[in-house]
């Protein structure tokens, strides 16, 4: 089976903090971010870089579209 | 494998729609209408009918839709975007012509101009965003709230002796002959988001066809309304509006033998 | 010379309509105007220009299927009388507030309420003061006659668009029902999509492309600041439409030492009473307001510094006397101004006028 490695990029100043995205993971890759952006949003990010294989669970639930996703085949 | 070598054009695998207008939206976080707005500008773009496709939307929290989706838009009054869609759809046989509406728009003071437009089998794309609750106006009781549910109009819980039963529309409009397809769909899940992008493609495809009115059922949350978290919405909204709202495709006359 | 025809008023609208090269009919059956809509039934203009005709299922819809087709840049119309017409107030203001062209008629019956089905000009305040919401104008035009009930359709239709501004055509059941001579105009084409483009791409939804951005059709803006804006230039078009548009007719008017003001079927009253009394040797004139808005009040008030007095005639407690007033003080004048009228879809009598103008101008 082919590994697959992924990454999100999260615009964030576009997120809301929903943490749709952190639930739909199902890698647990996502995380809402301690920091704020400049409307006072605890963003998400990946708090696990490695784990993520390129699904776009996130992206598809995200409801502002702040999530752009890339994925290789190793 | 560094990240940076992942995030290249060539592994790009999912981003913004070209017709999403490039601003933060007015939605609350977590708010389901950013979801659907997002189907709907890839559906269209996807079938390359912007040029073709006319908006209407109504009184309600997606009444800015216009700043959102990068097409051509009427904003209508509270309920009648169906008739005003008539008007174009009637005169402009050409377009794609669809309405974007909330359950207290389509259900309550709109339910007149609904019911007619589906009736006459307009040539109509409707997508209904049933959150049971006014939105806009602060999360008020809308026809399709659930028994017992509280919202600022019903504190105590929405009762059947004062306020009556919630408002199935989305079944009393699959009766209607002149509907060609009705759904109902939901956007919490990456599962649910790509199931309902294909009931939103079939739609427009449908109106592209002449195939008549396609109406597409989006069960929501409105976590703000709700007094939740948007984890918790949709929990709740699974638990609770899908066994008064039960997912899945009402009518397709595509499918009749 | 045109096509010469007996017909009834609310035919007439529907025939000029097809004529014109109106694109969309929107309506709902209510007398007495329910003509208009069966006579487009008859005539099928689907099947020649392409114009559509659709019943809808109430004023209120009928009202939103106009707003929808003029916001693409058609020409589009809708008829009803009173009580309907209160339906669809909520469209016109938002039609109005949105700058859309388009054409409603109201053929008035009495009121308030459910009323008669006869002849009123009730309407008159909810007509030239708003009906709807908000701070805008309705184009209204008053034919009195069954020939101007066709000419003032495509005249409705070019202010409407020169102006992106709703019109009125406001008759009442007298001239609908009534059937007079009328020269119909020549056919003339619907617009094409490329001349649509032209007038109205600037704002119409005809589809986004991509030499342009996307157009909004919309009456909302939640910054203040905007709206009051919006609300100037809606002002700054409304005082233009005022400076350029009055229409109105003046019978005897040059040699006038009393004056009767009078508009639609009032003014026919009017002109019979007008014969009775220079018969008795009273020099009286007719001015009759055309436009209702905006109002003849320069002329008026200009009348008004000429004569004796002025006898305001309507079918109503009296509504557009108030405007009358209003001219004859903008003028600095303090000549006498009264009225007479009846209500509830009574015509008054040209005995009735001629005795209200000797009591209360006369004084006899």
């Amino acid at each position: 089976m082919a590994k697959v490695r992924g990454a999100v990029v999260v615009d964030k100043e576009g997120c809301k903090g929903c943490g749709l995205c952190v639930v739909a993971c199902p890698q647990n890759v996502l995380a809402l971010n301690k920091d704020v952006n400049s409307r006072g949003y605890h963003y998400s990010y990946m708090a696990n870089p490695e784990e993520c294989i390129g699904c776009a669970h996130c992206g598809l639930v995200c409801p502002d579209t702040c999530i752009t996703i890339y994925r290789v085949k190793l | 494998m560094e990240i940076q070598d992942i995030i290249k054009p060539e592994n790009l695998v999912y981003s913004k729609s070209k017709l999403q207008v490039d601003v933060i939206s007015h939605y609350c976080p977590g708010c389901s209408h950013g979801v659907v707005h997002k189907i709907v500008s890839e559906v269209i773009d996807e079938l390359g009918i912007q040029e073709k496709t006319i908006g209407v939307s109504p009184v309600g929290c997606a009444v800015f839709a216009y700043n959102l989706i990068d097409i051509d838009w009427q904003e209508a009054a509270h309920g009648r975007a169906p008739a005003v869609a008539t008007g174009i759809a009637r005169t402009n046989p050409d377009k794609i012509v669809f309405t974007y509406q909330g359950d207290g728009d389509l259900a309550s003071i709109g339910a007149a101009e609904i019911l007619h437009a589906c009736n006459r089998g307009e040539n109509l794309v409707v997508i209904f965003i049933n959150n049971g609750i006014y939105g806009m106006t602060g999360g008020q009781m809308a026809p399709t709230t659930l028994v017992g549910q509280v919202t600022s109009t019903t504190p105590m819980g929405r009762t059947v002796e004062l306020n009556g039963y919630p408002l199935k529309i989305t079944e009393l409009i699959a009766q209607l002959p002149g509907v060609h397809y009705c759904t109902r769909q939901s956007v919490h899940t990456a599962a649910t988001v790509r199931r309902c992008k294909n009931a939103i493609r079939k739609a427009f495809q449908n109106v592209m066809d002449k195939k008549g009115t396609s109406f597409v059922e989006v069960t929501s949350t409105c976590n703000s309304g709700w007094k939740m978290t948007p984890v918790q919405a949709n929990d709740w909204m699974v638990e609770h509006m899908f066994t008064e709202y039960p997912q899945g495709e009402l009518k397709d006359n595509d499918k009749k033998g | 010379m045109g096509e010469l025809r007996l017909m009834k008023g609310n035919e007439v609208l529907a025939e000029a309509a097809v004529r014109c090269g109106c694109d969309g009919y929107f309506g709902y059956p209510i007398t007495p105007q329910s003509e208009v809509m069966e006579t487009l039934m008859e005539l099928r203009p689907w099947e020649t220009t392409g114009m559509v005709v659709l019943q809808a299922e109430s004023e209120v819809a009928s009202i939103n299927m106009v707003y929808g087709a003029a916001a693409t840049g058609k020409r589009a119309m809708t008829s009803s009388s009173s009580p309907g017409v209160s339906l669809m107030q909520e469209g016109i203001s938002y039609i109005a507030g949105a700058e859309l062209p388009c054409l409603i008629v109201n053929v008035q019956r009495g009121g308030p309420g459910l009323g008669t089905i006869q002849p009123s000009q009730a309407d008159y305040f909810q007509t030239t003061k708003g009906g709807g919401h908000g701070d805008y104008r309705l184009i209204t035009l008053a034919p009195a006659s069954v020939q101007e009930m066709h000419d003032f359709v495509e005249l409705a239709f070019d202010l409407a668009f020169k102006y992106r501004n709703p019109a009125m055509i406001l008759t009442d059941g007298a001239l609908g029902q009534m059937m007079e001579k009328v020269e119909l105009a020549d056919q003339k084409p619907r617009w094409t999509r490329e001349e649509i483009l032209a007038r109205s791409g600037s704002w119409a939804t005809t589809g986004k492309t991509p030499d342009r951005q996307r157009n909004v059709v919309t009456s909302l803006e939640l910054d203040s600041e905007k709206m009051e804006q919006n609300n100037i230039r809606l002002q700054a078009k409304y005082q233009q439409i005022e400076e350029n548009e009055v229409r109105y007719e003046e019978i005897l008017c040059d040699d006038a030492e009393y004056l009767m003001v009078a508009f639609g079927t009032s003014s026919r009253v009017c002109q019979k009473a007008l014969e009775v009394l220079r018969e008795q040797g009273v020099k009286v004139g007719l001015l009759r307001p055309i436009t209702l808005w905006p109002f003849p009040s320069k002329v008026i008030g200009e009348m008004a510094r000429k004569v004796k007095g002025i006898l305001v005639v309507e079918m109503s407690a009296g509504q557009m006397v108030e405007d009358v007033k209003l001219a004859v003080f903008d003028a600095c004048c303090c000549v006498p101004v009264a009225y007479t009228g009846r209500m509830g879809g009574i015509l008054p009598s040209p005995g009735e006028v001629v005795e209200a103008f000797e009591q209360k101008l006369l004084k006899r």
